[in-house]
């Protein structure tokens, strides 16, 4: 495994974590974008060293095809989640004119309840 | 045999299709979707007898070797869950019709479609024998159910699809980060030959991949300290959502976690579970305590019952795997069955909050009668099944000396019986306050008679397993068995 290849994924990996804590789903989707080029460049790189294209007929050492199969299933799942993400993003744009994550429900009620108990 | 297991992946598929083209006719396409569910669940029937008599069916997708192509094994384990997991999806589909007509129902144009998708990954989950094919069925479960979340697209729905949808994704990220560690270590992604090879290599290599795959899977199953996105997201969703989401989704993380953490022999982990679980049960029950509605009582206690599956597989013995299947077996309907009356709540009262229903134990007794049962079989108390399944895992740990996750699974025991109190208390004893007659939902009677007759059903479903628990017990204990011995397992699906 070549130290370009370790130090990218490496990269890809940090950002797209870091992007994933974001609070704006539009930067979250962009984490999940690096994160996803990440995992694919591991599996690609899990398969041992380059060689030829594996092609019967093809002369010398063949890199091997299977996680390049599963890479290509991996980044057509992705592609999808993406695009169903931004869609998530749009729609609640529209319902709150941002697409910011919100507080859940628990969060909120002992938000309250300290709030109240402050006054008291 | 090889026909049936194809069936119960092939077949939802198919009438997903189909029910999406018809969608526009609403008979069509329910009888479509209740034809490609049924087919699948009688397949899976049909599996079990066949299994149990004759030995584990491996099937070579497209025949190819098995390092590199993909296969499906219906070993006992697998074909024991699957038909428990099939028979709720009809049962809950014939509540679905039922519900539609009222303003608690989902949007039947989708769901129809999407329930059989989901199905399809539920029954792929179950049979695949390798890890990226598990990788896909988790995605085709998810995607699904991300849309069935969401559909409707009201806003407290998007805000808990948001958590739900960037914790799952994170979750499949680091699944895909784990697959190329496996096969870079072993070169291989197929879970009997990964197992045979993960054996051989350093400790510290080993126990790397178990845990990475413990955090990947827990998350999945929403176990300590991962839980969070559950309890949130789940009550969001239309009742006949959550109770197939409630009865199925975080089950397959806690089945992919004991298929592989038993067949690749990871006990080093074991205390580490054990520890995991005590918190997941004792937080979940401690959860559902503090909450005042009905769905939010219950999804804490999804978390609650995950810690006593988790508790059976982190004993690594003979007996506490056995006890954390038959633990699978029966909490499956169980819960499935309560999100269903809490369902029948909602549309009698219009409301699920405890704070605002009451009385319904002598307007509707006969949904009083649906929630004690199992209600009291979630409690764990004699003689419904919850009581065998539990007293399986405990005295498991018992056995194995393992004090602290023993006490903890009985405190959890007892806390869920006073969360199941509080519900009693609020929705069926007292009175209704006076409000509740401008939100209830007018349903009429035909509506209301299907979906009270898919409640009984289920009902019993899990009364069914309660009487069978004995046989349940040994099917258990011989796939048990076969899980502790890869060899068997690693011949079958190579040779």
């Amino acid at each position: 495994m070549s130290a370009t290849l370790l130090i990218l994924i490496g990269g890809l990996t940090s950002t797209g974590l870091y992007l994933i804590t974001a609070r704006s789903l539009s930067r979250i989707i962009l984490g999940f974008a690096l994160l996803g080029h990440a995992a694919v460049l591991a599996l690609l790189s899990s398969g041992g060293d380059p060689g030829v294209a594996p092609i019967v007929g093809e002369v010398g050492d063949s890199s091997n095809p299977v996680p390049q199969a599963l890479a290509l299933t991996a980044i057509v799942i992705s592609f999808g989640l993406t695009l169903f993400l931004l869609a998530l993003a749009g729609r609640q744009q529209a319902l709150s004119g941002n697409d910011l994550v919100e507080d859940d429900l628990e969060d909120r009620r002992i938000a309250d309840e300290t709030e109240n108990g402050g006054d008291a | 045999m090889s026909a049936l297991v194809t069936t119960t992946v092939l077949a939802p598929l198919i009438c997903a299709a189909l029910g999406l083209a018809l969608r526009s006719n609403s008979h069509a396409r329910d009888g479509v979707t209740l034809v490609g569910l049924i087919a699948a669940a009688g397949s899976a029937i049909a599996l079990l007898i066949g299994v149990a008599d004759n030995g584990t069916e491996v099937v070579r997708v497209g025949s190819w070797d098995p390092e590199l192509g993909i296969v499906l094994v219906a070993d006992l384990f697998a074909v024991l869950v699957l038909p428990v997991a099939l028979t709720i999806i009809v049962v809950v589909e014939v509540f679905a019709i039922g519900q539609r007509r009222t303003a608690w129902g989902a949007n039947p144009e989708l769901t129809g479609p999407l329930l059989c998708i989901l199905t399809a990954g539920v029954s792929l989950a179950f049979l695949t024998g390798d890890l990226f094919t598990l990788f896909v069925a988790f995605e085709m479960i998810l995607v699904s159910s991300y849309v069935l979340l969401t559909h409707q697209g009201q806003r407290g729905q998007i805000r808990a699809g948001m958590t739900y949808v960037v914790m799952n994704l994170l979750a499949s990220t680091l699944f895909l980060l784990g697959l190329a560690m496996v096969y870079a270590a072993t070169g291989t992604v197929n879970i009997a030959l990964a197992a045979e090879r993960i054996s051989e290599l350093p400790d510290g290599v080993r126990l790397g991949i178990g845990a990475w795959f413990l955090v990947v899977f827990g998350t999945k199953a929403a176990v300590f300290p991962l839980f969070s996105w559950l309890p949130d997201s789940y009550p969001t969703a239309p009742t006949t959502i959550t109770a197939v989401f409630a009865g199925l989704l975080t089950k397959i993380g806690i089945y992919a976690m004991i298929r592989f953490h038993t067949v690749t022999g990871m006990e080093e982990l074991g205390p580490v579970m054990l520890i995991l679980a005590a918190a997941t049960m004792i937080i979940g029950a401690l959860g559902a305590l503090a909450q005042t509605d009905v769905k939010r009582i219950l999804s804490f206690h999804i978390v609650s019952q995950i810690g006593y599956m988790l508790m059976g597989l982190g004993l690594f013995s003979a007996a506490g795997t056995t006890g954390a299947i038959l633990f699978l077996i029966h909490h499956m309907p169980v819960k499935t069955v309560l999100f269903l009356v809490g369902g029948l709540i909602e549309n009698e009262q219009g409301t699920s909050a405890l704070g605002r229903s009451g009385g319904l134990a002598t307007r509707r007794p006969l949904i009083a009668v649906f929630f004690a049962i199992p209600a009291l079989s979630l409690a764990g108390l004699p003689p419904f099944s919850g009581f065998a399944a539990k007293f399986a895992v405990i005295s498991a740990g018992i056995a194995d000396s393992s004090t602290l996750v023993v006490v903890a699974a009985l405190v959890a025991g007892g806390l869920t019986l006073l969360s199941m109190t509080k519900i009693w208390l609020g929705v069926f004893w007292g009175t209704a306050s006076d409000d509740l007659a401008d939100t209830a939902a007018p349903t009429s009677p035909g509506n209301r008679n299907m979906m009270l007759a898919a409640t009984m059903l289920a009902v019993i479903g899990t009364l069914t397993i309660t009487v069978l628990a004995g046989e349940l017990f040994d099917l258990s204990q011989r796939a048990a068995e076969g899980l502790r011995a890869p060899a068997v397992y690693i011949a079958e699906v190579t040779s």
